[in-house]
């Protein structure tokens, strides 16, 4: 059955641009600033499956639980280390320094291990196929699927209902006067990286899941998907980030099957295209967030 | 309980504030007027830390606060209800009044205080689940205020309360004022509407091109600009459209 098999897929790959394109929002909605050292948290998190998975003999959740933490925790230093001290001074302080951060991070991995692919041991899981309505799938495309929906869920929940939530889309909105409720900066900022690298380090585990490698530039395309993704689902808006995922996963799916043989290594030209026609009658996004563009002193 | 010294503020080259002094006690209404330009939001923004003065000190309850970020000051008791009300349009009323009691939260005493602004504001408890941007300016204005009040301010500090009300929701907001003050809360009030300010005040300062121009009562005011009508021959009404 051709067509479950596609949607499947497609939700599959969607879920994966979506989570990959939440994290990158998440820090932009709050500092309007585009962290190019993002895909470097995708990167550090796939390297600390390799190192736990060759070198130690911890059970697989471990190493997973530690991958995820390990990116929550450098992209948290990141902010504590690097963007904190140029916040203040101006948008393209910060801008050079996340693209610096991003260079750090690959010559450190470049550096200290090595240049070529490491192979990542992975649970069965990882490798067995399972069969849902006739359609037969890899197991991890199910658990892409499953863990996007569950983490889509606690983060509404979280951005909802509870206060820092409340505080983070309030500081989306207006900033300055969010501090002016006794909102600490650093709170809200420091929060919002951290949810950033934990959502960079869930993409790792499904990233790496598919060709159980990694490599010092493995963080590039998930970096890429993430930008453009949010851009076509509006920049100033979480939800968008998600449709913008999914709307990404769709199209890569629809060009997969349709273009050629011969055109197929043209494929990102014609994201690239179509993309740039959407957002020349659309600049906003698919959903345009209400808030204000201002500026994080 | 609130002294502010020899303030110097500016935005980039423009210098907004040239040695500013002023002091509002405890339980007063301080009036701080001024035209267009003079000054008056730069001087709120200097006291709660959203603009860093150059020199010049701010103390609060003998404790020097100058430089420190919004949400300490926040926290040492200045609340201010920003000019053009800066309501989180995305968020709720209810969500919006959230943030206003963030740091000083406490489940017995918030549902207390939330019934106390229902009270003062009964439009609130109407709309208390809509997105705070579908509020009118009025509602709007009067959300800021009960944001503001949620933190338990020590002084509350209102940057043009009434700007672009209709007559009779001034006379609503003026009235408010009066009732807080009347609570025992210290204000600092920045209005446009200077005579009913005025009306209201215990004490004023005028503000020009951020410069101090008058400090004194409300009677020292009339009689300085009774004076000024005399040398410059200014029909009374007029001189204080053009004074304040
Ligand atoms: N963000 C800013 N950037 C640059 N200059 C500013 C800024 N805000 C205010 N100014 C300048 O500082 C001076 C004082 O402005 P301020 O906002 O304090 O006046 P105000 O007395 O509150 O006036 P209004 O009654 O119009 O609100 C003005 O000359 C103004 O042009
Ligand atoms: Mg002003």
């Amino acid at each position: 059955m051709i067509f479950g098999e596609f949607v499947i897929n497609t939700l599959s790959l969607g879920s994966l641009y979506a989570l990959v394109a939440l994290g990158l929002v998440f820090v932009y909605g709050i500092l309007k600033l585009v962290n190019f050292a993002y895909g470097e948290y995708v990167m550090v998190a796939g390297y600390s499956m390799y190192i736990l998975g060759a070198f130690t003999p911890v059970p697989w959740w471990v190493t997973m639980i530690v991958a995820v933490a390990m990116a929550a925790l450098t992209s948290y230093l990141t902010e504590l280390v690097a963007f904190r001290r140029v916040r203040q001074k101006s948008d393209n302080a910060a801008l050079v320094t996340s693209f610096a951060v991003m260079v750090l991070l690959q010559n450190a991995v470049l550096l200290f291990v090595s240049p070529r692919a490491r192979a990542v041991k992975l649970p069965s899981a990882f490798s067995e196929s399972i069969t849902i309505l006739g359609v037969v799938t890899p197991l991890r495309n199910v658990l892409t699927i499953a863990t996007t929906l569950v983490l889509l869920l606690g983060l509404t929940l979280l951005m909802k209902y509870t206060v820092l939530g409340i505080a983070m889309r309030a500081a989306a909105d207006k900033f300055t006067t969010t501090r002016l409720m006794g909102v600490q900066a650093n709170l809200v900022i420091s929060f919002a990286f951290i949810i950033s690298g934990f959502l960079a380090g869930v993409v790792s585990i499904f990233w790496v899941g598919r060709s159980a490698s990694v490599d010092p530039l493995i963080g590039f395309t998930p970096l890429l998907i993430a930008f453009i993704a949010t851009v076509i689902g509006g920049m100033n808006s979480l939800v968008g980030a998600v449709a913008g995922g999914y709307v990404y996963g769709l199209l890569f799916n629809i060009l997969s099957i349709t273009l050629p043989a011969s055109m197929i290594s043209y494929r990102d030209a014609f994201m690239f295209m179509i993309v740039i026609l959407f957002l020349l009658l659309r600049p906003e996004g698919m959903i345009k967030g209400n808030y204000t563009e201002e500026r994080v002193g | 309980m609130l002294t502010i010294k020899d303030l110097n503020a500016s935005y980039g080259a423009i210098t907004a504030l040239h040695g500013l002094s002023l002091e509002v006690e405890e339980g007063e209404l301080v009036a701080l007027l001024g035209t267009n330009g003079a000054g008056k939001s730069t001087t709120l923004k200097s006291i709660c830390g959203v603009l860093k003065p150059t020199s010049g000190t701010v103390t609060f309850l003998g404790e020097e606060i100058t430089g420190k970020t919004p949400e300490a000051i926040l926290r040492k008791g200045i609340s201010l209800v920003p000019e053009g009300r800066e309501i989180f349009t995305s968020l709720t009323v209810s969500e919006n009044l959230r943030l206003g009691a963030f740091s000083s939260y406490n489940k017995k005493r918030y549902q207390a205080d939330l019934e106390e602004m229902f009270e003062l504001f009964p439009i609130l408890k109407d709309r208390f689940n809509q997105p705070g941007g579908l509020l009118s300016g009025g509602e709007q204005q009067q959300l800021a205020i009960a944001r503001a009040l949620m933190s338990h301010p020590k002084l509350l500090m209102l940057d043009e309360p009434s700007l672009g009300l209709s007559p009779t929701l001034v006379n609503q907001i003026f009235d408010l004022i009066a009732k807080l003050r009347e609570r025992g809360t210290t204000i600092l009030l920045v209005e446009q509407n200077a005579e009913r300010a005025v009306h209201l005040a215990d004490r004023v300062y005028v503000l020009n091109t951020g410069n101090l121009e008058f400090a004194g009562t409300p009677d020292q005011l009339e009689k300085e600009l009774d004076i000024a009508d005399v040398y410059f021959g200014g029909d009374g009404e007029g001189h204080h459209e053009v004074t304040l």
